[in-house]
């Protein structure tokens, strides 16, 4: 298969990679991995200013949004109402519009509350909101969300955080196999293997906070993602071999004395 | 002079007090904030940046001032 462009909502990015700016022990450290990884999408949160402490930094100094393309989460949203509450600051702070919707059902598992999701995606998606979806890894709901107008599906590959890696490779495939839209894994990747996988499944993305952030060297890390993401791409369009119970020799016998 | 009349409004959930007819510019220079940088909602009503010199505080408003911070 020929490599095409990485496209989101008709806007082409560079890298595969996206990755989550939070669980840094400084913005220092954060700015230095994402370079590391080489993302040009990263999620952000949004929250109250502290207006206690003034001089307290901000990501903004850090993170160039004008280099980098923020996309904006609703972490900690529990509604669509809370989700589209959330994601209309975050386009006035800045005139963002492509935007991550996250909607959680539990405060344990973390699990997308799906009913809430598909709601949020509807009327974010008539607001002109371009809808990237956190979301369980079930076919039929990815599709529910690609009629509601989501643009990019983003499947969960574990729990947030949790590092588990790919837990239901099966439903993953299916979903590629149904959508033409960008598949995302986002959620539970662990390690560098675990990201490769989810591109040898076909998808056409990878986003990875916690793996990266609480590493023991984040930044080294990150270009492990990175060429992780790049490796299992290519995996992919180089097209592997059947698997076979069977050996076969890679050396001729012809010629053997 | 101190003045007497000071009306109390809640912002980012604490409350504060300012002088009558403040208005919603002089509270994010008050405070310090890039206005570039952040939104604004006035009683659940998000506010159109470029308008904020426009608006005076009244008694018992909520303010919330938010920006980006880090997130997955």
């Amino acid at each position: 298969m020929i490599e095409k462009k990485f496209k989101i909502a008709k806007k082409s990015f560079k890298s595969r990679l996206i990755v989550g700016t939070g669980k840094y022990k400084s913005f220092n450290e954060c700015a230095k991995a994402i370079k590391s990884s080489g993302a040009d999408i990263v999620t952000v949160a949004v929250r109250r200013v502290n207006i206690s402490d003034k001089n307290k930094a901000r990501l903004m100094d850090y993170i160039d949004p004008k280099k980098i393309t923020y996309l904006p989460n609703t972490a900690g949203c529990f509604t669509a109402e809370d989700a589209v509450r959330t994601l209309r600051l975050a386009r006035e702070i800045g005139g963002w519009k492509l935007v991550k919707l996250e909607v959680l059902g539990d405060k344990k598992n973390l699990f997308p509350e799906m009913i809430e999701t598909l709601k949020s995606t509807e009327l974010l998606t008539k607001e002109g909101f371009k809808v990237m979806v956190y979301c369980n890894d079930d076919p039929l709901m990815a599709k529910r969300l690609e009629n509601a107008g989501a643009v990019a599906i983003m499947p969960l590959a574990a729990p947030i955080g949790s590092g588990l890696g790919i837990q239901n490779k099966v439903n993953i495939k299916i979903i590629r196999k149904q959508t033409k839209l960008p598949l995302i894994i986002d959620a539970g990747i662990g390690e560098a293997s675990d990201a490769c996988v989810a591109m040898e499944l076909g998808c056409d993305g990878v986003l990875i906070n916690t793996a990266i952030a609480k590493a023991k060297n984040p930044i080294q890390m990150a270009e492990a993602m990175k060429l992780a993401v790049i490796s299992g791409r290519k995996s992919f369009l180089s097209g592997r071999i059947n698997p076979n119970l069977f050996g076969s020799a890679s050396t001729s016998n012809k010629g053997i004395i | 002079m101190k003045i007497k009349n000071k009306i109390k409004i809640i912002v980012n959930g604490k409350q504060m007090q300012v002088i009558p007819k403040f208005s919603l510019k002089s509270l994010v220079v008050k405070l310090k904030i890039p206005l570039n940088k952040i939104a604004i909602e006035l009683n659940k009503k998000i506010i159109d940046k470029k308008n904020i010199s426009n608006i005076q505080l009244k008694k018992g408003d909520k303010i919330e001032i938010v920006h980006f911070i880090g997130g997955g």
